[in-house]
């Protein structure tokens, strides 16, 4: 079977961008990922891309024939992904999909989303559609709200306190400063993520990943095409995918993602790469509670002893395991379509070398974590740096 | 969409009596209503059961920042509450102290307007209070 590779990546600042609409954005990243990679544009086969709400928060569908249009490649096939936050994840992992099959040879995954638009009630109320709308949203739900009482009863069984839960963030922000292109690029005290104010008991503002426009893409071929242009590349060695209940009322624990241990089981097993092999994650934080979650769904960590992890320190920049040295959704930025391919470019990044301020000594592995809604969705990608040897 | 007045009345049963799907094959009663069993899919033998009105709440939170169609009630309490047959409901905890949610507490369904801003539906729905 043939090896996928991503060849380039490209993507806007992520924050407030009230001069860009979405088709800006879009256009920006794709632009800027086909010119790092070194491609011209008649050698793209297909367009896939990330979207979760642009319906509900600027009145706009059939993204893929919006993309394909906004960058002048009309008349090749744009499919626009959805899977509420793993809109992007789900949209690389088709592209994936299209190269590994054979129908397509070189193609772009791209995600994006406008939220700031509009008031914050009418975003949560977009975001919602990521939950049960009849049951969940209907019934008062916030995501907020849902992963609260995820985080509360996490607490409750391990021991997991506010204050480890604000540790994430601290670290997020910490690594979200040396990042360039993310929302917030300062730092932040626990203090200060424990004074903010409450938005859905126990979590607080700063425990919330940010509302954020946002676009990244990133090219994939494979492996053959990419040493033909001698461009430098990082292996898809697995990409993985699971679904969940809609709802979490249905879950069987409220305290794990049965999806992501899944979809993380399948991608240990495709990549031949163990979870204690894996040199640096980004996972899908959007509330502190998450990555706590994620850390031990994916196997990093014991049931429980995550958030112990983080406030030792072990997943910072130069710990044992550094957890979304990108900053995370927390300091990064949440573009919800964006999300799973601004991973990806991270990964992208770390292996290649070009982290800059943020690079991790000498990666080879690197594994991403893209939840959909409280966990309904979860697409988990492998990636490897290649051997000299081959 | 929310306020659409057929999405509501088709959901009356659901909301106002707690009414879910009991699967005769499987055994298992589901809420919200499935239209294919979750365990047996096509061999399931579905049929309406009204679930019990009482339970225990087995995580809350305290919401203060709303979507748009709260905005005038936060704030408001939200729980998974497990009720007496074991079936885990989604539901606000209302008519409480403080002091009287928590994880654990007794509760018991009550009857309640959950909003009337939209098109002049005015929705009800299941809401919880702590057993005094």
């Amino acid at each position: 079977m043939r090896d996928v590779v991503i060849i380039g990546t490209g993507q806007t600042k992520f924050g407030e961008k009230w001069e860009k609409s979405l088709k800006a954005l879009m256009a920006e990243a794709g632009v800027k990922a086909v010119k790092n990679s070194k491609i011209k544009g008649e050698e793209i086969d297909a367009l896939y891309t990330g979207c979760m709400a642009s319906g509900r928060l600027v009145g706009q569908e059939h993204i893929g024939a919006l993309v394909a249009d906004q960058v002048g490649l009309n008349p090749i096939p744009s499919t626009r992904v959805e899977a509420a936050c793993a809109s992007g994840g789900t949209a690389l992992r088709t592209a994936y999909l299209s190269i590994k099959s054979g129908e397509h040879d070189l193609v772009v995954a791209g995600g994006g989303e406008k939220m700031v638009d509009v008031p914050t009630e009418r975003v949560n109320y977009a975001l919602g559609g990521a939950g049960d709308q009849e049951t969940e949203i209907f019934n008062g739900a916030t995501f907020a709200a849902l992963y609260a009482l995820m985080a509360r009863k996490h607490m409750e069984k391990y021991g997991t306190t506010e204050k480890q839960l604000a540790e994430v963030s601290v670290k997020n922000h910490e690594n979200g400063a040396k990042n360039p292109y993310a929302q917030y690029q300062r730092e932040i005290s626990v203090e200060s993520v424990m004074n903010s104010p409450e938005i859905a008991s126990p979590l607080k503002l700063f425990d919330c990943s940010p509302i954020t426009d946002g676009a990244a893409s990133v090219v994939l071929t494979t492996k053959e095409k990419a040493e033909e242009k001698g461009k430098d590349y990082i292996e898809i060695k697995a990409s993985a995918q699971a679904s969940d209940t809609l709802n979490l009322a249905n879950r069987k624990s409220i305290t794990e993602i049965k999806a992501t241990q899944q979809a993380s089981r399948k991608a240990y097993e495709q990549s031949g790469i163990k979870p204690e092999q894996v040199d640096f994650a980004e996972v899908h934080d959007c509330f502190t509670i998450a990555e706590i979650l994620a850390m031990e769904d994916l196997g990093f960590y014991e049931k429980g002893e995550a958030a112990k992890a983080v406030e030792q320190g072990k997943t910072k920049l130069e710990g044992e395991l550094p957890i979304n040295p990108s900053g995370g959704l927390k300091a990064k930025g949440h573009p919800v379509g964006a999300t799973g391919i601004a991973q990806a470019i991270e990964a992208y990044k770390q292996l290649t070398g070009k982290a800059k301020e943020r690079q991790i000594e000498n990666p080879k592995t690197a594994l991403t974590h893209n939840i959909g809604g409280t966990g309904a969705t979860a697409v988990v990608h492998m990636f490897q740096k290649p051997s000299k040897e081959e | 969409m929310q306020e659409a007045i057929p999405l509501n009345w088709r959901k009356y049963p659901e909301r106002y009596r707690l009414e879910g799907t009991h699967c005769e094959e499987c055994g298992q009663d589901f809420y919200p209503k499935k239209n294919i069993c979750p365990n047996c899919r096509r061999k399931g033998k579905l049929e309406d059961k009204q679930m019990p009105r009482e339970g225990k709440i087995i995580s809350y939170s305290k919401v203060k920042a709303s979507h748009k169609d709260f905005k005038d009630e936060t704030p408001y309490y939200v729980a998974l509450i497990e009720l007496k047959n074991g079936v885990t409901i989604f539901s606000q905890v209302v008519d409480s102290l403080d002091n009287e949610v928590e994880i654990g507490a007794e509760v018991e369904k009550v009857f309640r307007k959950l909003n009337d801003k939209k098109y002049g539906v005015i929705a009800y729905s299941h809401k919880f209070r702590v057993k005094k």
